[in-house]
């Protein structure tokens, strides 16, 4: 009988063998495939109750994973909820937004940057603890811009941004109205979904980071860029005499609504001062310069600044700031004045007013600052970067006399800082929409010899008489609070 | 073989040095692991290591000295492989209970306890295996009943759909798994009587000896038994592991694999129809080919054990998650027939190959008992327990890791349930009679200088 016995050992053999590929297949070819498979809730709730490394502002954590009793051993706890939910974003059972998402690997443990900490972890037999992300966030800042937003009447919607021209640090991003992301950290899922639901129908739109996902005419703020390129044309310089009037009809028109005027402002006839036309934001003249210009050159010098790309990269969802191609002359008038369909993000806006006060040189915005180890060593330093050279350094020089005038003299003046030298330019955009109050705007930046941080104030909408919207009176006060507190530290 | 050896003047050592051995390490595993559960699970060696790490040296040890006392030429491998298995598997269970409440694995060592008392009592009561014949037909009378006593009614339970239970007091037991060994020592004791006629009448059809009209009785038989299990007590895994069993030992009687074509065209058919007849067996085959349509299922079939079982041995990984670290409670009967899946979450592929591995050397030790047994009937048992060990092993650890269909068996040793693990230890000690018998020295028939109580052993009654 002993040569079935044989088979038989034979065909036991083959059994195992099926069994151990089998089992090699499950657990090491077809692993990665199952681990990252959404339904696979074990590596979610892996990661969610993983002590999560700090997102910290200066030296103080804005999120920090803490000790928890219940059925997941750490909780992610914010403690200044409000004022920093658009920059950290939220850490959820279900998702996660904003910093908590860009930054995941390195909160979680999970990049290859924490190589060394996670092997001394496995050998020391404790727990994987994820890194830290420091921002480049200025608490001072950010403080003043917060309070200056939160402090206009009614429920605002707005958003502050201020940036280091130097090098692209974004030092304050504030947007209204905003949420607490503790409730959506919360270990009580069925809290989190409604939490969620109530904020994800609010038409008010909380979770959107007006800083960087939402695009509006930026109305009058745009004609920096107008000015920028009618001085690289070359044939304008800060003391050149630039068109002017009471009225301007665009080409091609001939109704009512083809004329645009300056609300009252004085504007004077035919030809005034350059300086003149910032001050006192003519429409007539930029609408005018930008038709003298063209379509092209316009388009061209916008998107040096940054229109129709992104480059954020530490943080998203980022909207595109949008100048419209291949525009007719009436169109092109209107954009001149950043109507039309020119839209943009306060941010997009903030890295206007920064290549001017950068010789020209645009920064690409950056808000990680470092990257560190669960022990708080320097893993890896952002290095600033250019984006592009938008102007040349003179007439980035120009721009500067143009702006710093408008705040001495012109419409920019409550930005104003006593014994410091301060660039600036209002804006108040049509939103285009019936019963839409129209959008306040305010772009600067100081000391305008030694430009420290450059700032760009949006208010789409608070409890304000439509009359008496204008970015000047709204955003010039916090656009002054943000660089003071930059300037002083 | 073993004659042209014993001619050649060989003898096999004794070994139990060797088998001591062993079963120091196997001890550092099953105490180790228990020791690394507490650390893992409550950061601390449990408080009761002591009395839990002496108890299984208790047994252990009097299991050693059983069988250096009463079967000292016996296999010294197999014990030490069983003492492994017995000891990681409480102390997975032990880990399963830190999370659930539950105290499956006190019940366990209980059943353990028990488990080695009836293997030393088999060991000692059965000083010759070929006894065993004498109880041919009482054995398959009494499995058979025992495989029916589950469909009385007031006596079975159902327990998830499978009528494979009865309750004794508290306790359910389920009556397969003891008649799966009485089944083995039937077969043995029919086949070995009948083989002759089995093996030489029949017709040859296209190079196929085909065994004669007559001789097809028990195998139709045991085709309906198995049929029968599966209709009635909707029970896939004993219905697949008793015919398997079956046709096995039938071919390693009659050394012919005709008994094969035949019985593997029986056993398509049978699961062809069952797949048919059946809405049961259809969703198993229906979950096995597309796991995630029925994940998270608000109405069954649900699949959720299966997927949550590659998900989780996924995550395991090449060397687990560590005990404690895993999340093996999102797999329902984690304890019992997915035992395989906690293993693989926490300790990872290279846990789940060394379970193999031991899996495979069990098989493997009793198939060579089988070889050098010097009686056909030991050979049979030999072979027929080897089989069944290896076929369970298979059809339930394919199932939970998705090579066949799952079905409902539990994994020997390792597995959470009583019945299954005495019948086991059961098994191994019939193994090490028989592996005791074949590689004891054959008896000096001159007479002289033989001690009398070895002399006594190879007295054969029939």
């Amino acid at each position: 009988m002993n040569k079935p016995i044989r088979t038989i050992s034979m065909f036991c053999l083959l059994l195992f063998v099926a069994l151990m590929l089998n089992a090699t297949y499950l657990q090491f070819w077809r692993a990665d495939s199952l681990d990252n498979d959404p339904r696979n809730r074990r590596v979610i709730e892996a990661a969610y109750s993983r002590e999560r490394g700090a997102i910290l502002v200066g030296r103080e954590p804005i999120a920090e994973s803490v000790p928890s009793d219940d059925r997941y051993e750490f909780q992610r706890t914010y403690p200044i909820p409000f004022k920093y939910a658009p920059v950290t974003g939220y850490f959820s059972f279900f998702s996660q937004t904003a910093i908590e998402q860009t930054q995941n690997e390195v909160l979680s443990g999970e990049d290859p940057r924490l190589f060394v900490t996670k092997l001394v972890d496995l050998l020391s037999n404790d727990p994987n603890k994820g890194g830290s992300v420091q921002l480049t966030l200025d608490p001072d800042a950010q403080d003043a811009a917060y309070e200056g937003l939160d402090a206009l009447p009614g429920d605002v919607e707005g958003s502050v941004v201020a940036l280091d021209p130097a090098t692209g640090k974004i030092l304050a991003m504030v947007s209204l109205p905003t949420y607490d992301p503790n409730k959506l950290a919360s270990h009580d899922l069925d809290e989190v979904t409604s939490t969620y639901e109530r904020l994800d129908e609010d038409p008010s739109e909380p979770l959107v980071n007006r800083a960087i996902a939402k695009t509006l005419p930026p109305g009058s703020t745009f004609k920096i860029v107008t000015a920028a390129a009618a001085i690289e044309s070359g044939n304008y310089t800060a003391s050149s005499e630039v068109p002017g009037g009471s009225t301007y009809r665009l080409p091609q028109t001939s109704a009512e609504s083809g004329v645009i005027d300056n609300e009252g402002r004085d504007c004077g006839t035919d030809r005034i001062p350059f300086a003149q036309a910032m001050e006192n934001s003519c429409n007539t003249t930029f609408a005018a310069l930008a038709n003298e210009l063209g379509a092209e050159a316009m388009l061209k010098q916008a998107e040096a600044f940054g229109f129709n790309s992104t480059y954020l990269e530490d943080l998203r969802p980022q909207a595109e700031s949008v100048f419209p191609e291949d525009m007719n002359p009436p169109e092109t008038g209107q954009s001149g004045i950043g109507q039309f369909e020119v839209r943009s993000t306060p941010l997009q806006m903030a890295m206007v007013v920064g290549a001017v006060a950068n010789n020209g040189v645009v920064k690409r915005p950056y808000i990680v600052d470092e990257v560190q180890s669960a022990e708080y060593d320097v893993l890896e330093k952002t290095e600033d970067s250019d984006l592009s050279q938008a102007i040349s350094s003179s007439t980035a020089a120009d721009l500067t006399q143009l702006l710093v005038s408008t705040v001495d003299n012109g419409t920019a003046s409550p930005a104003a800082i006593p014994g410091i030298s301060v660039a600036g330019k209002t804006g108040t955009a049509q939103s285009g929409i019936d019963d839409v109050p129209p959008y306040a705007w305010f772009v600067s930046f100081a000391p305008a010899d030694d430009p420290q941080v450059a700032v760009a104030v949006m208010i789409e909408s608070a409890d304000i008489p439509r009359g008496e919207i204008a970015g000047g009176q709204l955003g010039g006060p916090i656009a002054k609070a943000v660089m003071e507190a930059i300037i002083n530290d | 073989m073993s004659q042209t050896s014993a001619l050649m003047g060989f003898v096999h050592r004794r070994r139990r040095g060797a088998e001591l051995f062993l079963l120091v390490l196997a001890l550092a595993v099953g105490v180790g692991a228990y020791a690394a559960v507490g650390i893992g699970v409550e950061g601390s060696v449990p408080v009761d290591i002591v009395s839990y790490g002496g108890w299984l040296t208790g047994l252990v040890v009097a299991a050693h000295v059983a069988v250096r006392f009463v079967a000292p030429y016996a296999d010294p491998v197999l014990l030490p492989l069983v003492a492994a298995l017995n000891g990681l598997g409480l102390a997975v269970i032990h880990r399963l209970d830190l999370t659930d409440g539950t105290t499956f694995a006190r019940q366990q060592l209980t059943w353990m306890t028990l488990g080695v008392l009836l293997f030393i009592g088999a060991l000692v009561v059965l000083r010759d295996h070929r006894v065993l014949t004498r109880f041919t037909y009482t054995f398959g009378l009494s499995a058979i009943l025992l495989l029916l006593l589950p469909l009385v009614p007031g006596v079975g339970k159902t327990i998830n759909g499978a009528k494979i239970w009865i309750g004794v007091g508290p306790f359910s037991f389920q009556p397969g798994e003891v008649a799966k060994v009485l089944l083995v020592v039937a077969f043995a004791g029919y086949l070995v009587l009948h083989r002759d006629a089995l093996a030489l009448a029949g017709r040859r059809v296209v190079f196929v000896d085909l065994p004669r009209g007559r001789d097809l009785g028990p195998i139709l038989a045991m085709w309906l038994v198995s049929l029968g299990i599966l209709v009635f007590q909707k029970d896939l895994g004993s219905s697949l592991l008793f015919f398997g069993l079956f046709l096995v030992m039938l071919y390693v009687a009659t050394e012919r694999p005709g008994w094969l074509v035949v019985g593997s065209a029986l056993f398509l058919s049978g699961a062809l129809f069952a797949w048919r007849a059946f809405g049961h067996v259809q969703d198993r085959v229906d979950i096995w080919l597309h796991p995630f349509k029925y994940y998270n299922n608000p109405t069954p079939p649900f699949s959720d054990q299966i997927v949550e079982t590659m998900f989780g041995m996924a995550w395991g990984g090449l060397i687990g998650r560590g005990f404690g670290e895993g999340d093996p409670t999102r797999i329902s009967y984690a304890e019992s027939d997915f035992i395989m899946g906690a293993i693989g979450e926490e300790l990872g592929l290279t846990g789940v190959i060394a379970v193999l591995l031991i899996y495979g050397l069990i098989v493997e030790r009793a198939l060579r008992a089988a070889l050098i047994s010097r009686d056909g009937f030991g050979k049979l048992v030999a072979v027929g327990l080897a089989s069944v060990v290896a076929l369970q092993v298979f059809v339930v650890i394919g199932g939970v890791t998705r090579l066949i269909p799952l079905t409902g068996l539990t994994t020997p040793f390792l597995s959470y349930g009583g019945s299954s693990l005495v019948a086991n230890w059961v098994i191994i000690a019939l193994l090490l009679r028989i592996s005791d018998q074949a590689r004891r020295p054959i008896p000096d028939l001159s007479g002289q200088d033989e001690e009398p109580d070895e002399m006594n052993t190879q007295v054969i009654k029939l």
